[in-house]
């Protein structure tokens, strides 16, 4: 009886931990298939012909591979100009988001100037807003001042979902900087703005790189003020030509959205995939202080 | 030159000064003393500077938050119909906001989107918070699965949503093959005409792009909890579900707060993965208050009513907020 339970115990013993540990794989590997299921469905439908779609013959394993949708959305939907008008406005909010937060943050971090809590706690406030209700009045000013379908318009709305962020991460990094630093070189004779410019912004460098990646990141994805603010072809940005190709044919040709999709997905995917740490850190920073 | 300059007594003294000199006399000083470098006179440069700097950012932000919700206001008492410029832009009084109790849309809506916002924010928080706790454990490749599930949150919505329409399509959609593989019913079923599959699709898309958020966030708030108090829990004997519930839990208090403000937020002024999934529909079934607000504006460009429902969202969204800050209030 005791040898029994002796032996009982060893294999519950021996055996526990493996089972938990294969436990925690599967769950990992769940987590990781979910996440890239629904991507490997877009790649495979992607290089299809439209003649398998048609025929309800998609599968896991495509039959054989085609760029005819990757062609086809190029030659026949003009994808390249939505693209690049992305490419254009996504980099635009970026630099001008830098430009606004980067002296912004310093001052809110080191100048020490009156009413700083107050122009935080409106940054912050900012954050939350709901863009849904900043697209009517927008509209309504942009359409007297003819930023309707300009890269302008978009660029300077996206500042809505760019700025708050930045500002809160690059004045946590600034008030990290050791006050040393700019102090020895101010004791050197230089000013402040020249403090900032040759030294704050060099050691900086990688938190501002940071908040650009972010910036970009969230000026790519809009959807919701492309939609609102672009109404003719020839200033759509990427998204918004994606939903387009679904809705303008009698027919939805899956493997041309798709082949969008991919294009669409590849920029971001190849910035998370490079600077993963950087962007986790960056939202982290920005929501836990 | 004081070691730290946001010493309260330099701070009060140059407080004083700049009170008491006011304009050109206070510049002028400024500017003899700035040979000396003293510290007043720093500060006091240090400060214009400082406003030089911050102006832009801030009248920035001011202009395309501040001022339209202002705008708003003012629209929502008035007549502002870019289609009907017959019906003027006269004050109108309280209207809008009657149009928003009178008819059907605005709390027919104002249900859908409770619906939506509780029932994705807890999936999201439960799952999310599994997806924390399996990440906080150190393991070989744990990079490669971070970096996997951090890719969904940097995709566009647009992105997420039409692979979600896609996966559903009752021709060429995963779903369909699998269940037309495994002959099990439901194969070429259109999702998309039921009003509780299109939710679950809704939900799916969304969940399947807010979840990395949430768990990154979740993950930073166990990243900080001390060891030594599950070593302590360890010691007393406590087993891996009771150490979960007694510490981990009330100590990740904070983020899940965050994350919870953040994602019910998200949640309740949901729109552009209505729009490209559902469009609303069927019917009006999936639509929420921020597509009706959408609507309001681009659709029918009646901004006065449009004005309304913003309002009442912004005025929700901080009750909201309110509601959540108070509930972290009493352990903190």
């Amino acid at each position: 009886m005791a040898m029994a339970t002796k032996g009982a115990l060893y294999r519950y013993r021996h055996w526990r931990p493996r089972l938990n540990r294969a436990g925690f794989i599967a769950v990992n590997c769940l987590f990781v298939i979910s996440a890239l299921v629904p991507f490997y469905w877009m790649l495979t439908t992607s290089v299809e012909t439209t003649q398998e779609l048609n025929a309800g013959a998609t599968s896991i394993f495509p039959h054989r591979l085609t760029s005819q949708a990757y062609t086809q959305i190029f030659s026949e939907a003009d994808f390249a100009r939505p693209l690049l008008n992305s490419m254009i406005i996504a980099l635009g909010t970026t630099a001008l988001t830098l430009v606004l937060a980067t002296p912004a943050s310093y001052a809110l971090a080191r100048l020490n100037i009156r009413g700083r809590a107050a122009v935080l706690g409106f940054v912050l406030l900012a954050g939350f807003f709901p863009i849904i209700a900043m697209v009517g009045p927008l509209f309504l000013v942009y359409r007297r001042i003819a930023l309707l379908n300009s890269y302008q318009g978009l660029i300077i709305a996206y500042l809505i979902y760019t700025l708050p962020l930045a500002i809160w991460l690059l004045t946590n990094y600034f008030g990290q900087i050791p006050k040393e630093l700019d102090e020895s070189a101010m004791v050197d004779g230089a000013s402040r703005l020249r403090a900032l410019w040759r030294i704050i912004i060099p050691i900086a460098a990688p938190s501002i790189f940071t908040a650009g990646i972010i910036s970009f990141i969230l000026a790519w994805n809009d959807f919701t003020l492309a939609l609102s603010f672009e109404n003719q072809p020839g200033s759509y940005t990427a998204p918004l030509a994606i939903v387009n190709l679904g809705q303008s044919q009698y027919q939805v040709f899956y493997n041309q959205i798709d082949a969008a999709v991919v294009v669409v997905t590849l920029p971001v995917a190849l910035i998370v995939l490079l600077a993963q740490r950087r962007i986790i850190s960056g939202l982290t920073t920005g929501a836990l202080k | 030159m004081p070691a730290d300059s946001r010493q309260p007594g330099h701070a009060a003294i140059a407080t004083a000064d700049d009170r008491g000199r006011p304009g050109t006399s206070a510049r002028g000083l400024a500017g003899a003393r700035r040979t000396r470098r003293s510290s007043g006179a720093r500060r006091r440069a240090d400060r214009s500077v400082g406003y030089l700097l911050v102006a832009p950012a801030v009248i920035a932000l001011l202009a395309i938050t501040g001022f339209p919700l202002v705008y708003n206001l003012w629209n929502s008492f008035h007549t502002v119909q870019l289609a009907d410029p017959g019906a003027g832009h006269g004050f109108s009084g309280i209207t809008n906001y009657k149009e928003l109790f009178d008819e059907p849309g605005f709390s027919a809506d104002l249900g859908h989107t409770l619906l939506f916002t509780v029932v994705s924010v807890t999936f999201e928080i439960v799952v999310g918070l599994a997806l924390a706790v399996v990440l906080n454990k150190k393991f070989k490749g744990r990079g490669i699965v971070r970096a996997a599930i951090l890719i969904p949150w940097a995709v566009p919505t647009v992105v997420s949503a039409m692979l979600w329409k896609t996966m559903v399509d009752p021709q060429d959609g995963l779903v369909n093959y699998v269940l037309r593989t495994l002959h099990l019913p439901g194969a070429g079923v259109t999702w998309s005409a039921n009003a509780w599959a299109s939710w679950a699709v809704v939900i799916a898309a969304d969940a399947w792009k807010t979840i990395p958020l949430v768990a990154i966030i979740l993950l930073a708030g166990l990243q900080i909890i001390p060891s030594d108090v599950y070593e302590a829990a360890e010691v007393d004997g406590a087993g891996s579900w009771r150490t979960f519930w007694k510490i981990t839990l009330p100590l990740l208090k904070p983020a899940l707060m965050v994350a919870l403000i953040f994602r019910t937020l998200g949640a309740f002024l949901v729109f552009d993965v209505i729009y490209i999934l559902t469009g609303g529909g069927p019917g009006s079934s999936t639509e929420t208050l921020g597509y009706l607000n959408w609507k309001a504006f681009i659709v029918n460009s009646d901004f006065g009513y449009g004005g309304a429902i913003s309002v009442a969202l912004v005025v929700l969204s901080l009750i909201i907020a309110f509601a959540y800050t108070r509930l972290l209030k009493p352990s903190t």
